[in-house]
């Protein structure tokens, strides 16, 4: 097989039908949406269009829904842009320790300025401790920043109870469900959130836009200063194609919800149980039901996640780890470390997401490789050597 | 991560994998914790490294280094073994990443750890002298003291 990918997690195949609804905007509607002649205001109803839909998906107003250039703009403007607004009340920030680097190094930049950072810890399985996020709201307490969907080992966060406690406490509440939009459904009023980033390409639409909610009457600073664009919350010209992009790609994500979870939780379970079945001394990261349909983190123990990928790689086959030595750090993933995986068990992990192109003869190619190259490389590894000579 | 052809081929293909269960010494550095181990096996006849063998836990370019050095000692005498320096491992594979540097290091102090204990069964020299002919360092790593 040529190409079989199954790092859904990571980005998605641009949806054909996505492209067609794009590619006027990029050949000859190419106007600027500020612009008062027709082909600009072409460009207006498109940009407000996809504004409505997105709105829609997430049971808030259009005007509540403003353009970035995607998850990680939409977490530094959301974070940022409330901390700066309400430094006067307060410089405390909650957020977790397996956020995504989007988050966590915006809240590093802001210790820098002066805010206080509190990380709360996750179970085995990546669940807040709930009680540790209450014990640590202090009356400096402004902002709750907490994903909704782990990208790494796809736990999905107690959101509603996190909501609530926000709400209850008069604490703003972020999310970044950079994972989740597309994923699950989302109603921001129901759930109390306050600002939620999301990103087109993880669900089939483009690279390079997104958007990010933020509930009415909720102040926060824009991160680019100039243009009225995005009632002066954004500046830039729109990328009009792309947030035509997203709002199709959300319209359909949603159309098809639940038939597509279905689909792909199927392929998923049917992926870890042949796993489980045919590979000794594995070990499933994450939480198996309060989890992202398309997700699953495997550790292989005895062997290190890039001979992995390097392997599966020269057979058409595009994962993910959590080693180090695809983190480009010393350390490996700092959500494994954070679940409490040892360090040399979360250097083997590898993380399939699998998504709505993906087919069960895939699966079954997958996991015929797996077991081959997991053999092999075990082999060659001398932990593998010690283990089976302390079992004799 | 951007490896030369001669890496991909190492990777896919090592050389010389396994153990030699009568080795006139074996070597083994680094960590679990920082997710590469290598151990080198060599057995030595009239001061000639005649077999050697290897198994690491690792990334793609420790493995590629492994292989290439057991390839690039086979044949040769203790001296002319450690005389091998990592720059000779990083330049026979045409190169590794700037991050991926300290893999052939690794393979390095491996053969220097294996050639120290084949001495040391020999038992003609002290531990000083084969600490100093071997060039043995501590390991030295941050990372594995934390």
């Amino acid at each position: 097989m040529d190409n079989v990918y199954f790092d859904n997690a990571a980005t998605t195949k641009l949806d054909s039908e996505v492209l067609k609804d794009m590619m006027p905007y990029l050949t000859e509607n190419y106007g600027n949406a500020s612009s008062i002649y027709k082909i600009g205001r072409e460009a207006r109803k498109a940009v407000e269009d996809s504004r409505e839909k997105i709105a829609k998906v997430l049971n808030c107003k259009p005007n509540e829904i403003y353009f970035t250039a995607g998850g990680s703009e939409g977490d530094n403007t959301a974070i940022k842009g409330i901390a700066h607004s309400y430094k006067d009340k307060g410089n405390h920030i909650i957020t977790s320790k397996i956020e995504h680097p989007a988050v966590l190094e915006t809240c590093k930049q802001l210790e820098k300025e002066g805010f206080e950072i509190s990380y709360i810890s996750v179970d085995e399985n990546g669940i807040l401790n709930l009680e540790e996020l209450k014990k640590s709201i202090k009356p400096t307490t402004i902002l709750i920043t907490i994903m909704f969907a782990n990208n790494e080992i796809g736990t999905i966060q107690p959101i509603e109870e996190i909501g609530k406690i926000a709400r209850e406490n008069h604490i703003y509440f972020h999310t970044d469900a950079v994972q989740a939009v597309g994923n699950i459904k989302i109603d921001v009023q129901a759930l109390n959130i306050d600002a939620l980033s999301l990103s087109g390409h993880k669900f089939y639409g483009p690279k390079g836009v997104g958007a990010l909610y933020v509930r009415s009457g909720v102040k926060f600073d824009n991160l680019i200063a100039g243009g009225h664009q995005e009632k002066n919350k954004r500046a830039g010209t729109e990328n009009v194609a792309g947030i035509v992009g997203i709002g199709s790609a959300i319209e359909k994500a949603y159309a098809h919800l639940d038939e597509h979870n279905e689909q792909i939780k199927k392929l998923r379970d049917y992926y870890v149980e042949q796993v489980k079945e045919k590979i000794p001394y594995i070990k499933i990261n994450g939480d198996m039901e309060k989890r992202l349909p398309g997700n699953s983190n495997i550790s292989f123990r005895f062997i290190e996640g890039e001979g992995l990928l390097l392997n599966l790689d020269l057979k058409g086959i595009c994962a993910s780890s959590g080693s180090a030595c695809t983190s480009g750090s010393l350390d490996p993933s700092h959500v494994l470390l954070a679940i409490g995986l040892p360090h040399e068990i979360a250097h083997g992990s590898l993380r399939i997401s699998i998504g709505k192109y993906n087919t069960k003869e895939e699966v079954d190619y997958l996991v015929e490789n797996l077991v081959e190259i997991v053999g092999r490389l075990r082999e060659m590894s001398p932990l593998w050597e010690e283990f089976i000579e302390e079992e004799k | 991560m951007d490896y030369s052809e001669k890496v991909i081929d190492h990777y896919t293909n090592p050389r010389n994998v396994g153990k030699i269960e009568d080795a006139s010494g074996v070597g083994e550095v680094g960590n679990p914790v920082c997710g590469d181990i290598m151990k080198m096996f060599i057995k030595v006849e009239n001061n000639i490294i005649t077999d050697i063998k290897f198994k690491t836990f690792g990334c793609g370019a420790a493995i590629a280094s492994s292989s290439i050095s057991t390839e690039m000692l086979k044949g040769k005498t203790i001296e002319e073994a450690l005389e091998l320096k990592n720059g000779d491992v990083v330049k026979a594979l045409d190169g590794l990443p700037p991050v991926k540097l300290h893999c052939s290091v690794l393979a390095e102090e491996a053969i220097h750890e294996a050639i120290a204990d084949y001495l040391r069964k020999e038992g003609k020299l002290t531990e000083d002298e084969i600490k100093e002919k071997c060039h043995l360092k501590e390991h030295n790593c941050e990372h594995c003291e934390g």
